[in-house]
């Protein structure tokens, strides 16, 4: 039905969905849950804030869970790759990530002021530093990753997790943090009530401010002392997978895709605008309009750090030819189709039940109906 | 290479955290059907008992989910961060059914269990009891998927090797899904869940009657963990896994293993109920034995041999030398010398490429092993017998006293007596911990059973992990263990806080203790 550099291709943008759905879904309720201490003062308003994100927040981690399979599925070399070369950094990613389950599930199962706070600080924590990890790691896809791959393939990372926390990256990692905040703010005053909402309306417009300033500097710098990479050998799209096949070189720069694709110029200016399109509709008080250009604003931020690199996928620092492309990083042809029948039928299904689930819990979660339901919720 | 001890220790960790994670991956398989039927009891009848049996053990359910959910996330990346040589040398399969679990299941389970909770004043009656039967079908799925996926470690069929990516790759989707061990492991893995499900609930409703509170509340409980308890205790024994040992050599090397067959047999082979197994000769001493017993449970017949230890090791020694020319051969189409006789060649020994990769232990140059190294690496086929026996027959001996309960609980309910019955209601709590014990055991006599295998025949596990250090891996041991012990401690005194509890958790004023407190206002 296709051809393998047509699937390879549609597999990047698959990817880029599935990690553009995470960041929207499950980037709201880590917006909100980092915003905790900030937002909620007293429990009853930190309660608040926890359900409204109480019947998604799972769901919305399964964005998070499949893109990882899927990754797994789509790009092995990828995953085996980045994962173990990243070791400390993913690992540190799971342990924060953990306080989030059991921390909504089991917070409000007593009632002691202790226990709750205890809770609220792991939440916070839980989806504070995987916010940020994600966009340090990024910004060292840019920078290139120390590693290289022996005769049998098997990859070996050079770098330490201290080399990962160098300024351009922990900037990424700010970007991160930023944008999922804003993102949590805005839903917080679209759907929570009491005092809760003018806070969020307060960070929800002031981070925005902070966003834009924080990807000039990030652009800045990508722009005057970032090297670039590039395939200087013939890319052979529909060869099998073997990365050391290529030759690759460092270049001035990586916007040698900007030259050839004008647009990503624009895509760029439209990353700067849109989270201060999201602070000014915060002012005007329009959370619902907020949210809505908060996730565009957050999509377009993900495809353009993903067509920056393109069609570099991990870059290898030390050893430029294993570096990892979308076109020699995939798994075979068979299994990219299998699992693109099987992403085709089952996303639509997904997005559909979603909706559903998320129409049916619709509604402001006031402090008095929390207080009435204390038994029932979060 | 990397050295024995980050082999050893990843091996720690993966077992430590795959184990821990399967603590509560049972009850949530389990306890997700019995809220499904306590709820269509519920829709049927419009009693209102039905609904709080669901709500109260759904708050039990919820306690467990959080964790299965948290160690789960481990699961889903430590492939990547721990076996990174495995997941590039399989990923082209083992990541396919992984993907869609989370396509397919995951997303189902998580998305309808916040509506299990939070929808209950926002959906009508038919639409909660869609969502919860939603629920209970989405953590199946994701049992399915990843027995499927596991079932191909086992037996790893639907594959080729490819020397240019160096790696596995897909030929047969089909074969991959419909592989005998998966089926049959999906059945068991799955009962299994049932059964610790209706464990859980027959012995806290035992609880409740042996303390006489909520006397009602804790029949009906007790009457629909019963019936769902033997019918899945029937099915876990009776669909057992042992027609998955037909197929695949590491699967007969597990089933000799775990029956202590040292020599092959003449057909039928007898059964070792106990005795001592012995690595060094070979041996099991003071062995009692069932004649014929293991013939007809392993191949269910009375002509067919069941292939003993020793045998097993000479034909992994002539495939270990095979296994040198595939590996000789790999180096030399890799290295510039890819010509149509190499390839050729190549084909006839690829099978025994595996077997060659478990010399890398001894030799990183494989081809130079001597006889010596040859010989131990035969041997390495083998894992340690007397573990694989023990645990195996204390699974068994769980199931089959589960069994025993299942069978009294469905007899005194039937006649109406279990609420009088008083040493059955002890006994059904001293079987509390017996699922768990099955569980584990059970998934110890799979996996370290495979050894030295991580794919079966296709990958040792000696070669399949990160390029890490020791220190990384002592590290983040302790942190897995230090989490995983905090988060424990939390789980269980918030269970046990809500079983004392009991329904009046629920706030509804009509369960015992609620009036003398001043009841709360009906939720």
């Amino acid at each position: 039905m296709f051809d393998y550099e047509s699937l390879r291709l549609i597999w990047w943008l698959l990817i880029g969905v599935l990690l553009i759905g995470f960041a929207i879904t499950d980037g709201f309720d880590m917006g909100s849950a980092m915003l905790l201490p900030l937002i909620g003062k007293t429990d009853t308003e930190r309660r608040v804030i926890i359900n409204t994100i109480g019947p998604h927040w799972d769901g919305n981690q399964v964005w998070f869970i499949t893109a990882g399979g899927a990754i797994f599925a789509a790009w092995p070399l990828v995953y085996a790759t980045a994962f173990s070369g990243f070791y400390w950094a993913m690992l540190l990613v799971l342990f924060a990530l953990f306080f989030r389950p059991i921390g909504f599930e089991y917070r409000s199962k007593m009632d002691n002021p202790r226990w709750r706070k205890s809770w609220d600080l792991g939440l916070c924590l839980g989806s504070l530093i995987p916010a940020l990890v994600f966009g340090v790691a990024f910004g060292n896809l840019f920078l290139g990753v120390p590693f290289q791959f022996d005769e049998l393939t098997r990859p070996t990372y050079t770098g330490s997790f201290f080399a990962l926390l160098n300024p351009f990256a922990l900037i990424c990692g700010l970007v991160s943090v930023v944008m999922l905040a804003q993102h949590g703010a805005i839903w917080l005053q679209m759907r929570a009530g009491g005092a809760v909402v003018a806070r969020a309306q307060h960070y929800a417009n002031r981070l925005g401010y902070l966003l834009s300033v924080l990807m000039l500097v990030a652009g800045a710098i990508m722009v005057t002392s970032i090297e670039g990479y590039t395939i200087s050998s013939p890319i052979l799209s529909d060869a099998g997978s073997n990365p050391l096949s290529k030759t690759v070189i460092k270049t001035a720069d990586w916007f040698a895709n900007y030259d050839h694709y004008p647009l990503l110029w624009g895509l760029a200016g439209v990353c700067l605008i849109l989270p201060l399109c999201v602070s000014l509709l915060a002012k005007i008080n329009r959370p619902g309009w907020g949210f809505v250009v908060s996730s565009l604003s957050i999509s377009s931020i993900i495809l353009l750090a993903g067509s920056t690199l393109f069609p570099f996928v991990m870059p290898s620092s030390t050893s430029l030819a294993s570096s990892l492309t979308l076109w020699d990083a995939t798994s075979s042809q068979l299994t990219l189709e299998i699992m693109f029948w099987v992403a085709m039928v089952f996303v639509p299904i997904i997005l559909c039940y979603t909706l559903w689930s998320y129409y049916k819990m619709w509604r402001r979660v006031e402090p008095e109906f929390i207080e009435q339901n204390s038994v029932s919720n979060y | 290479m990397v050295s024995e001890t980050v082999v050893e220790l990843s091996r720690w960790q993966f077992a430590l955290t795959a184990m821990y994670h399967f603590l509560f991956v049972p009850l949530t398989l389990g306890l997700s059907f019995l809220l499904a039927i306590m709820e269509s009891v519920y829709v049927m009848t419009n009693k209102q008992v039905y609904k709080d049996m669901t709500r109260f053990w759904g708050k039990l359910f919820g306690i467990n989910f959080a964790l299965g959910v948290t160690t789960g996330l481990t699961m889903e990346f430590q492939f990547g961060t721990n076996w990174a040589y495995y997941s590039h040398y399989v990923g082209d399969i083992f990541g396919a059914p992984l993907a869609i679990e989370g396509l397919m299941a995951f997303f189902l389970e998580s998305t309808f269990i916040g509506l299990f909770f939070f929808g209950w004043d926002r959906l009508s009656k038919v639409q909660h009891l869609s969502v919860t039967w939603l629920v209970a079908i989405g953590s199946n799925f994701s049992a399915l998927w990843i027995l499927i996926a596991n079932g191909w470690m086992q037996n790893p069929v639907g594959a080729y090797f490819n020397f240019e990516t160096m790696r596995m790759e897909m030929d047969s989707f089909s074969e991959v899904i419909f592989n005998p061990v998966a089926q049959v492991k999906f059945v068991h893995t799955v009962s299994a869940g049932y059964v610790t499900g209706a464990i859980f609930v027959l012995a806290i409703s035992s609880l409740y009657l042996l303390k006489r509170k909520d006397i009602d509340f804790a029949r009906r409980s007790f009457a629909i963990a019963s019936a769902f308890g033997l019918a899945s205790a029937l099915s876990v024994i009776v669909l057992g896994d042992e027609s998955g040992y037909e197929v695949g050599e590491v699967q007969k090397v597990k089933l000799a293993a775990m029956e202590a067959e040292w020599e092959t047999h003449p057909a039928p082979a007898p059964f070792t109920l106990v005795g001592l197994p012995n690595q060094e000769t070979h041996t099991t001493d003071m062995a009692i034995k069932i004649p014929y017993a293991l013939g007809l449970i392993a191949t269910r017949s009375l002509d067919e041999e069941v292939m003993g230890i020793n045998d097993l090791v000479d034909r992994a020694e002539l495939r270990i030398r095979n296994g040198i020319k595939a590996y000789d051969l790999l180096m030399k189409l890799r290295n510039g010398e890819d010509t149509p006789a190499h390839r050729s060649e190549f084909l006839t020994v690829s099978d025994d490429l595996g077997y060659g990769l478990l010399l890398k232990r001894f030799t990183p140059n494989v081809v130079d092993a001597t006889e010596e190294q040859i010989k131990a690496a035969a041997q390495d086929t083998i894992p340690q017998v007397a573990p694989m026996f023990w645990t195996f027959r204390l699974m068994v001996a769980s199931g089959f006293t589960m069994l025993l309960l299942f069978i009294l609980s469905f007899y005194y309910t039937a006649k109406r007596k279990e609420h009088q019955t008083r040493w059955l209601q002890k006994f059904a709590l001293f079987c509390l911990p017996l699922p768990w014990i099955a569980c584990e055991t059970g998934w110890f006599v799979a996996e370290f059973g495979r050894q030295p295998w991580a794919i079966g025949e296709i990958l040792p596990t000696y070669v399949a992990t990160s390029n890490l250090t020791e220190t990384d891996l002592w590290l983040s041991i302790t942190g897995f263990v230090s989490l995983y012990t905090l988060f424990l401690i939390v789980e269980v005194f918030l269970m046990v806080k809500y079983i004392r509890k009991g329904p009046s958790a629920l706030a509804t004023g009509r369960y015992a203790n609620e009036q003398a407190e001043g009841a709360v206002q009906h939720v």
